[in-house]
């Protein structure tokens, strides 16, 4: 624009070529990003949501990898350590910085009350070692047999978390549990989402009698209370089921309250984007039915159905919490977190054990960060707020 | 209105035969009987099997009989206030509820009455001063409200209790009491008992409700009438409260139905926890020792709570909201 | 033509020919900004112009100019927290007194005081712009008793007769009506009656026929304009459509982008444009009887965070020149009532 141009005419001229420009420009901006694109944009500002992001992440990787990242097998009791407290790493003494390691633990049997009493020996410096490579072997997935553990001591235990009445190592049992805690939900969110989507959708597309019959069936599982229902079903598993039994069995009456919700919101959602000016406008223009399904109900639908799934994973993880925590659900040997939580029933227990809480700080940090998450979506899924 | 009424408590009725049947099928779906698992925890007890007592139990019940007989026996009491017997403690199912209801009614009703009272007015804060410093407070603890476990947050109060007060919190008064006429030191004693499943239950209540407020004054503090309003020189507060609160109140009047089912199965699982002698811990043992009739009843005047609810609301949202007719 | 630049809107009316005595309210370098999440929004961006007792103001431009933005900072009611009004002055004249209401915060006891006594605003979706709990008659009477110290027997025979006066028949039961059972014109009708009832000084219309029939709009303007007679008010008549300009209005102020482009009365608007936007959008409207075929403003409106450098028009203007795109352009005088914020009146002109 800077040039110097003196004839009239000519100015004009570019004038019109620029605005011309300024069209393009301007389309450009508009139609580069896409919805995802533009909820991502969204997403990236709350901040909250992010964080939850991080914290689901490290904690679905430290399920993967829990066998590297513990020091013990989840079941292995060590009967002369029961009811330690949490051992600090430490990294300085009184000469300054050193490399990590924890105090000594000595137990002494209580000559009148015959109970374990532990001192913390404080001369006794025990060096933790990186990977370490110990008695302990794990098969990782399936696929090899290993050794190699993030860290361990050469000459005695170590026990971050604590040891429970039996002498397992808190800190292996709860990150172990994580592997069912953390799948529990969302094993039974895809389902409820499959079965959400299916009777959903056919319900909102073919409308009529169909419609009616899943209403009425979706209204009365929505009547029954949840927290009696799972009592009741979870009450009905057999005791010599295995461990792999009972948690799809779980799994199955979590989602039996999950899918009408799906399938309400995805009804929902297609009743009102079907009656919508744009989709009639494809139908106009001659789009089949087929692409109406793909190119616009189920985008539209996609992130309000992404949105109620990650707010509906925290309600079943809580859920396997309580149940389980109430013996309703999974049971030892099975290691999550409500079974660990099982051990705090007893309050006098958990006055003199306080670290039987561990896991369940685990199970509100994820809810947490499941929560965040969808909020984060949830206003990020909703352009006009 | 009456019409619409009538239609919907006609439609309820077969809806109850449905749930009573459900409600059955769930308790008879797990194999054995109650006299299968009391002799099974006799015998871990070391205890003697009285095989011919047994039988004669059995017999007594009808848990020999088909499952579709042993329902009829069940249903048909109904009408004269029969909801079978309670095998473990031989006496009428009824007796059982009509001892805890009340409790469990009461404990209810608090918690409901606490939620709202913080919730409302939080909730009409939040969106007031959206973005404030006290919008996000709420907003955080809201959010960690929903995500505590209910029974952790119970054992986390009764540890403290324990703990720092040498306070034992279970129950709703020290055994003692129990069985005993009210008294004021009896009444005392529930006093210094009874906040702790409000707050347990009503905190994981309340976040919800302060969101849903929240976002519905948001939406009407958006629609042109409260612009209208304050053009007319309406003071702000009355704008907020006239206005704004009582069209955003709506939706929320709407769930007060949706409450009374919740006066039974809301804390329950809390109720398990502290010891009290509301319902849910009945169901629980009824479930765990196959004390079917006791849990079946319990879980059907539950879900016949939830559909009683909902006719309330919509009756209720017909009245709060003049534009809605039933006809 | 004699041609004299001058600083801002507004002087040259107000020194020739009323002196003063007869401005109602004078808005001066208003600036209203709203902090999204884009960024800055300036809305309203350094705004002149006043209102004469009795006179008919219309503000048009098309969606996003900044005219409701306006209207609302009059009103003191920019939405909050992200809106606020930056800077300039609303001076408003009551009784030889003279206010400016820019300086009072929007919920100060003071402010609802000028809002109920000299202030009425009517808005464009009448459905949605009276509560839906209450019956129109009791939002009538909160008007009437928040202005006058009335018994509620006379709020509701006042509220009586503002129906009956509006044309909503019959009034008697009516009042006791619900908006929801009312159609979207007698909404309208109900409105100017809440906003009339405590019988303003200053009527602000938002597009108050926008979401109207063209029959009922017909219906709404003539109402509008006999009780203009009868109450003797200032109307500020906001609107996109030029044909409602046309009828209502006696001055029209253009805007664009958040300024003010050209200020001049009906007639001078409508067949002596003088800025080449709203040369455009007179040529943009169709005519019964001509034949010529329409031509839109190319372009479109500029995202309000990322304006163009001086003149905003300057990218879509036909008549670009040099400096257009170098230097603000200042407000020129352009005979006898008209003003105009380009260029092209520089009298020292030419092809720049």
């Amino acid at each position: 624009m800077s040039e110097e141009i003196n004839d009239g005419n000519k100015m004009k001229k570019k004038a019109a070529e620029d605005i011309e420009d300024t069209e393009i420009t301007v389309q450009e901006q508009f139609q580069a990003r896409s919805h995802w694109q533009l909820m991502w944009l969204e997403f990236k500002n709350h901040r909250l949501a992010l964080g939850g992001i991080v914290v689901l992440l490290v904690m679905y990787l430290s399920a993967i990898f829990a066998g590297f990242l513990t020091p013990y097998n989840p079941n292995e009791r060590f009967a002369q350590y029961q009811n330690i407290a949490p051992q600090m790493i430490r990294v300085t003494d009184e000469d300054g910085f050193r490399s990590p390691y924890v105090y000594g633990v000595t137990g002494e049997r209580d000559p009148r009350t015959l109970a374990m009493v532990y001192t913390i020996d404080e001369d006794v410096k025990k060096p933790v070692e990186f990977f370490y490579r110990g008695e302990d072997t794990y098969e990782f997935w399936g696929l090899f047999e290993t050794d190699l553990k993030l860290f361990g001591i050469e000459d005695g235990h170590i026990f971050l978390f604590g040891t429970d009445g039996l002498g397992r190592d808190v800190f292996s049992r709860t990150i172990h549990g994580a592997r069912l805690s953390l799948t529990i939900g969302l094993v039974g969110i895809v389902i409820s989402v499959v079965l959400g989507l299916f009777f959903g959708g056919i319900s909102g597309y073919m409308g009529g009698v169909t419609d009616n019959i899943i209403q009425r069936l979706v209204e009365f599982t929505l009547a029954i209370p949840k927290i009696p229902l799972w009592m009741g079903l979870g009450a009905a598993l057999p005791d010599e089921w295995s461990v792999i039994q009972v948690y799809f069995a779980i799994v199955v009456i979590l989602s039996l309250t999950g899918w009408v919700t799906m399938a309400r919101v995805v009804r929902g959602q297609i009743l009102s984007i079907r009656e919508q000016d744009f989709v009639k406008a494809a139908r106009a223009a001659g789009a089949s039915s087929r692409r109406i399904i793909t190119r616009h109900l189920l985008p539209n639908c996609m992130s309000y159905i992404l949105v109620n799934l990650t707010l509906a994973i925290p309600g079943m993880i809580l859920g396997e919490t309580a149940l389980s925590f109430l013996g309703l659900g999974l049971r030892p040997p099975a290691v999550s977190w409500g079974v660990l939580l099982q051990q705090a029933q007893n309050v006098r227990a958990v006055a003199e054990y306080p670290w039987y809480f561990i896991p369940g700080i685990f199970v509100i940090v994820a809810v947490l960060a499941f929560n965040f998450v969808g909020d984060g979506l949830r206003d990020a899924a909703d352009p006009y707020h | 209105m009456v019409n619409y009424i009538i239609r919907r408590t006609l439609i309820m009725i077969p809806m109850i035969v449905f749930i009573t049947i459900v409600s059955f099928l769930i308790i008879t779906l797990p194999p054995g009987s109650y006299i299968d698992t009391y002799l099974a925890s006799l015998q871990r007890m070391g205890g003697q099997v009285e095989q011919e007592r047994a039988e004669a139990i059995k017999a007594r019940y009808g848990l020999d009989d088909p499952v579709y007989v042993q329902y009829w026996n069940w249903v048909r009491g109904f009408p004269y206030g029969r909801l079978g017997m309670v095998f473990s403690e031989d006496r009428p199912v009824i007796d059982v509820i009509a001892e805890r209801l009340p409790y469990t009614v009461l404990i209810s009703s608090l918690t409901l009455l606490f939620t709202w009272i913080f919730a409302i007015p939080i909730g009409i804060y939040s969106a007031v001063k959206q973005y404030s410093a006290g919008d996000y407070l709420f907003t955080f603890f809201g959010f960690l409200g929903v995500s505590i476990p209910n029974f952790l947050l119970a054992l986390v109060i009764m540890f403290m209790g324990l703990r720092y007060f040498g306070v034992n919190l279970s129950g709703l008064m020290p055994a003692r009491y129990m069985g005993e006429p009210w008294n004021l030191e009896k009444i005392m004693q529930v006093a210094q008992r009874i906040w702790v499943p409000i707050i347990v239950v009503g905190t994981a209540g309340m976040a919800g409700l302060i969101r849903v407020m929240r976002g519905e004054m948001l939406d009407q503090l958006r629609q042109p009438y409260i612009q209208m309003a304050r053009s007319k020189g309406v003071s702000e507060i009355k704008v907020i409260i006239k206005y704004a609160a009582r069209i955003a109140i709506n939706p929320l009047i709407s769930t007060i139905g949706w409450l009374l089912p919740q006066l039974i199965s809301g804390g329950m699982i809390a109720g398990i926890v502290l010891g009290l002698p509301t319902l849910g811990p009945k169901l629980y043992d009824a479930l765990m020792i196959q004390d079917m009739y006791l849990a079946g009843s319990i879980i059907m005047i539950s879900i016949i709570l939830v559909l009683v609810g909902t006719l309330l609301s919509d009756i209720l949202l017909a009245i709060v909201d003049p534009r809605i007719r039933y006809d | 033509m004699q041609q004299t630049p001058t600083t801002k809107f507004g002087d040259k009316g107000r020194d020739k020919f009323m002196n003063g005595k007869n401005t109602l309210l004078e808005v001066k370098n208003l600036r209203t900004y709203f902090d999204n999440k884009e960024g800055l929004a300036k809305a309203v961006d350094g705004v002149d112009f006043e209102v004469e007792k009795g006179e008919t103001l219309g503000v048009v431009g098309e969606s996003g100019c900044g005219k409701s933005v306006t209207s609302l900072s009059i009103m003191n009611l920019v939405p909050q927290p992200r809106g606020r009004i930056e800077s300039g002055e609303i001076l408003f004249h009551s009784n030889g007194e003279v206010v400016d209401i820019a300086s009072y915060p929007p919920h100060s006891k003071k402010m609802r005081e000028i809002r109920k006594t000299y202030l009425a605003m009517i808005f464009q979706d009448p459905m949605s712009s009276l509560s839906p709990v209450y019956t129109i008659g009791s939002q009538i009477m909160e008007g009437i008793q928040l202005r006058h110290n009335v018994s509620k027997k006379d709020a509701r025979q006042r509220a009586v007769e503002m129906i009956q006066r509006v044309g909503i028949s019959p009034a008697e039961q009516r009042i006791d009506d619900y908006p929801y059972q009312l159609s979207g014109g007698m909404n309208q009708r109900a409105m100017i009656a809440v906003a009339l009832a405590s019988n303003p000084s200053l009527l602000i219309a938002d597009e108050p026929t926008t979401a109207l029939d063209v029959t009922v709009e017909a219906q709404i303007l003539d109402l509008m304009m006999e009780l203009q007679e009868e109450y003797r008010m200032s109307i500020l008549f906001i609107t996109h459509d030029l044909d409602v300009i046309g009828e209502m209005t006696d001055r029209v102020i253009v805007m664009y982008t958040g300024k003010v482009v050209e200020i001049g009365s009906v007639q001078d608007i409508f067949y002596n444009p003088l800025h080449p936007y709203t040369q455009g959008l007179l040529k943009s409207i169709p005519k019964i009887g001509r034949h010529k075929e329409l031509s839109p403003i190319r372009g479109s409106v500029p995202q309000i965070y990322n304006l163009p450098d001086h003149c905003h028009f300057a990218p879509r203007c036909p008549e670009r020149m040099d400096i257009c795109t170098s230097e603000d352009p200042p407000v020129f005088n352009v005979g006898e009532n008209q003003q105009a914020k380009c260029w092209l009146y520089d009298e020292k002109g030419g092809d720049r």
